[in-house]
């Protein structure tokens, strides 16, 4: 059996990286839930956002790189629904166009900055806290903040806003809501520019805290998915919660078993879930 | 036709044999295995719509299982084959066992699970039985060609052979019929008799299974097995672009989209070249999906279908053997205390209701009241949260849908469902496949041009549903349920939107319809034609049944009049 403070760094360590879970599932489960598109490239975008990122901190602070990368990405994000709403795409076929587009990118990628891993040096990894026996660092923490605030934001926007019910309308029957003023045709393009933006900020995460490879991208794909699954489809802060019960969990599972096994656990709890809870899907 | 077959079967045969470069035999084998993978995927997710993004990973166990037996265990290897495909069966069998129950997501989960069953297969590989370096096959391979990669090849030319002729056999049959309704509207599907869960479930193990066998074989292939070449999510991509490529409503279109793509990735073998063979994929499979849904073979047999005369109606068999029945007193479905609530709303509390066989019921009530909820149960769409529905004794409650229109009850939709890909004729003669007596696909045929005459269709019995109009596409709705030569049948609303002339036809039909034996419950707004046409009416507000009997005496009802009017204030 593992010490207690194993544990303890486990547990800690899992609500980080399933902060990061939830933040590239926020995006996800908005496209989603609200706009019936099942965007595989999200994490190919968020690569890319790292990438970028990677690419720019030679010469700007990281944080600075976002001033760029999300406005570029809200346009892609645009882009991308323009595209799909054009050729009115169906909700499975979205996964396929969204697959296709992703083979796109990671070759765009390998093919500017090779299939080797790569690490952004920066000045925030090397700070560090000890917190009693515990270590923290800072850009676990700007994970977590940004994924707390992000999430939240958007619940509370979508709870409490006119343009938040505007948007639940438009997502329960769009001819109805178009009929009372709502433009729903607009909202489509701000929801998905604005999941393609929490993209980029979850590629700056990726780029703080991780290796990136271009095979990398799919390696992201199940547990998040698995996530978003469990957090329920267009609700903002389910992905998150989701996100750090499978990290936690996953984190656990690394310190008492092999940490190899760890793609199992997420995926075994979606198994779970869809075997005791089906009625949740 | 024969004879070219004969011919290219002999030819692909032959080739180990003729000394050529071991070039040949290797390409060969490259082609043969992509159209194994393209059209095993295809007869499930072409032929369902249940798109698969784990076809590499039953590959992956067919591979890994014949390497682990074969390779480090010894096992002759002919042996590991059968295993080998009946390891990826268990797997997919495991799989469908729990996603296919799930209702509400469908699709897009079967997708994403079995695109994360990819990596989690690699880390019980890599972990379990490869233990990182990898897996060294030697085997002692059946002489019956003079060079090992000969018999390889001939290996695959028979899976090959297999699958398409397993394709060719599906796509034929009920069972492929009754997988392209499950594409197109899989609820509508059930309650017309497909037994969807089965249906997906077969279709998914046989796809499995072929991809395994293609594993099992790619092990001796490859020689050194490992993880990262194995379960690789290129492979399910490109199985995707094949089939869609190529056409996935044709049993031979993923072999034709297998062929031009493996052709095309040669071209993109080494180094950067490799990339940009990716992004071209995935170019090609965007640009397939919006422009060219129906596929490249989709595509030529659409111009040859648009050329070729509208072919007349051919048999006209089997006359009607029932009697024409008198309305009875003898109960053919009881309702009783059946209720069903759907997050706090009670569509149905506590119905109570009686079909006598032979009669015209009319289930009237305004909107709202329960009419659609009460046939969505007895179909068994629905099931009933309390009561028992009985039919000819029988309870239904708890039955699946498709078990339920076995036994004689179909019904119409209010809005006409349609399965939009299947033509007119296909879709008239789905029901009599899966109704009370099994038809093979000729002969259910031949009983829907019966009912394409009966309701006047016959001349559009090759087109497809998007080009009939409204009165055109009630009238499918009957001649659908009517196939399947229901003992009893709900008609929802058949007569909204049609013009008065339009519901004259109709009327004169359903009097025809129970003419002919079958007994109606026949759901309607338009007062005059329920008056005119039923034996006995029930009345239900608020999920409630308040009224039953004679048409003339439940209108007068005091209960139902204010129903319909509200409380008198006088």
């Amino acid at each position: 059996m593992p010490s207690a403070t194993l544990l303890g760094q486990s547990v800690l360590s899992g609500i980080f990286i399933g902060s990061l879970y939830g933040l590239l599932g926020l995006g996800l489960s908005l496209s989603w839930g609200m706009l019936r598109q099942v965007n595989l490239a999200h994490f190919a975008l968020a690569f890319l956002g790292g990438y970028l990122t990677f690419q720019l901190s030679g010469r700007l602070d990281p944080f600075v790189t976002l001033a760029v990368v999300t406005p570029l990405f809200f346009l892609a994000g645009m882009g991308l629904h323009w595209f799909l709403t054009r050729f009115s795409v169906s909700l499975l076929n979205t996964l396929l166009v969204t697959f296709g587009l992703t083979s796109i990118i990671e070759a765009g990628i390998q093919w500017t900055w090779t299939a080797d891993f790569h690490r952004m040096e920066n000045a925030y990894a090397a700070v560090r806290w000890k917190i009693g026996p515990l270590f923290v660092s800072l850009p676990d923490l700007f994970t977590l903040g940004f994924a707390l605030v992000l999430s939240l934001g958007a619940w509370a926007v979508l709870r409490f806003t006119d343009l938040g019910k505007a948007i639940r309308a438009a997502r329960e029957d769009a001819p109805i809501a178009a009929a009372f003023g709502v433009n729903e045709k607009l909202l489509g393009y701000l929801v998905s520019g604005l999941a393609a933006a929490v993209a980029a900020v979850a590629g700056l995460c990726l780029a703080l805290n991780h290796t990136l490879a271009p095979a990398q991208i799919y390696a992201w794909m199940g547990v998040v998915f698995a996530a978003v699954m469990m957090g329920g489809l267009g609700r903002p802060i389910g992905p998150l919660v989701a996100g750090i019960v499978i990290g936690v969990s996953e984190a656990l599972a690394m310190a008492v078993t092999n940490p190899t096994w760890a793609p199992l656990v997420s995926f075994s709890l979606l198994i779970a879930l869809l075997l005791f809870r089906p009625a949740r899907f | 036709m024969r004879i070219a077959i004969a011919l290219i079967a002999a030819a692909l045969i032959a080739l180990p044999y003729l000394g050529l470069p071991a070039f040949y035999e290797s390409f060969g084998y490259l082609l043969l295995s992509a159209i194994v993978l393209a059209t095993s995927w295809n007869v499930l997710s072409g032929y369902s719509g249940y798109f698969s993004f784990g076809h590499g990973a039953f590959f992956g166990v067919g591979v890994y299982t014949t390497a682990a037996l074969a390779g480090k265990l010894g096992w002759n290897f002919m042996w590991t084959l059968p295993l080998a495909a009946l390891a990826a069966t268990l797997l997919g069998v495991a799989l469908g066992a729990i996603v296919f129950r799930v209702r509400a997501l469908r699709g897009e989960l079967f997708a994403l699970l079995t695109l994360a069953i990819t990596f989690v297969l690699a880390t019980i590989a890599l972990n379990a039985v490869d233990g990182g370096p990898g897996i060294m096959v030697s085997v002692e391979l059946p002489k019956i060609a003079p060079t090992a990669p000969g018999v390889i090849y001939l290996m695959m030319l028979a899976a090959a052979a297999l699958t398409l002729w397993t394709a060719y056999a599906m796509y034929h049959s009920r069972f492929g019929t009754g997988l392209f309704a499950i594409h197109d509207d899989e609820d509508v599907a059930e309650v017309m008799g497909v037994p969807t869960y089965r249906f997906k479930l077969a279709a998914f193990a046989i796809s499995c299974a072929l991809a395994g066998l293609a594993g099992g074989i790619h092990a001796i292939f490859v020689s050194y097995v490992t993880v990262a070449e194995t379960f690789s999510i290129a492979l399910a991509v490109n199985v995707v672009l094949m089939s869609a490529l190529g056409g996935t409503r044709h049993w031979l279109g993923p072999a034709v989209g297998a062929i031009a793509i493996t052709v095309l990735l040669y071209a993109f073998t080494s180094g950067n070249a490799a990339v940009a063979g990716r992004a071209l994929t995935g170019l090609i499979l965007i640009v397939v999906i919006v422009a060219m849904p129906e596929g490249i073979l989709g595509q030529i047999l659409k111009r040859f279908r648009a050329t070729a005369p509208a072919r007349a109606p051919v048999v006209r068999a089997e006359e009607v053997p029932r009697q024409a029945a008198k309305a009875s007193s003898e109960p053919l479905l009881v309702v009783r205390g059946v209720a069903k609530a759907f997050k706090g709303v009670q569509a149905l509390a506590s119905v109570d209701l009686e079909v006598r066989r032979g009669e015209i019921l009319g289930l009237v009530g305004p909107n709202g009241s329960g009419k659609s909820t009460l046939i969505n149960v007895v179909s068994g769409h629905y099931v009933a949260d309390a009561g028992s529905i009985r039919f000819e004794g029988e309870e239904l409650v708890g039955r699946p849908a498709h078990r339920i229109a076995r036994a004689g009850i179909a019904r119409t939709y209010q809005i006409p469902r349609p399965f939009p890909q299947l033509t007119v004729l296909q879709n008239v003669a789905l029901p009599p496949m899966f109704g009370q007596v099994v038809m093979d696909r000729a002969r259910a045929e031949a009983q829907a041009w019966r009912w394409l005459a009966f309701t006047g269709l016959e001349a559009k019995a090759h087109r497809f549903p998007a080009d009939l109009n409204l009165h055109e596409r009630k009238f499918l709705e009957l001649a659908r349920a009517l196939a399947s030569r229901p003992k009893l049948l709900f008609l929802d609303e058949v007569l909204s939107g049609l013009t008065p002339a339009e519901m004259d036809d109709a009327l004169r039909l359903i009097r025809a319809i129970r003419d002919q034996g079958a007994t109606i419950v026949f759901v309607e707004h338009v007062m005059r034609a329920v008056m005119e046409l039923t034996d006995r009416v029930a009345v239900l507000t608020y999920g409630k049944a308040i009224a039953e009997g004679a048409p003339a005496e439940v209108m007068r009802h005091p209960e139902v009049v204010s129903a319909y009017l509200g409380a008198a204030h006088v």
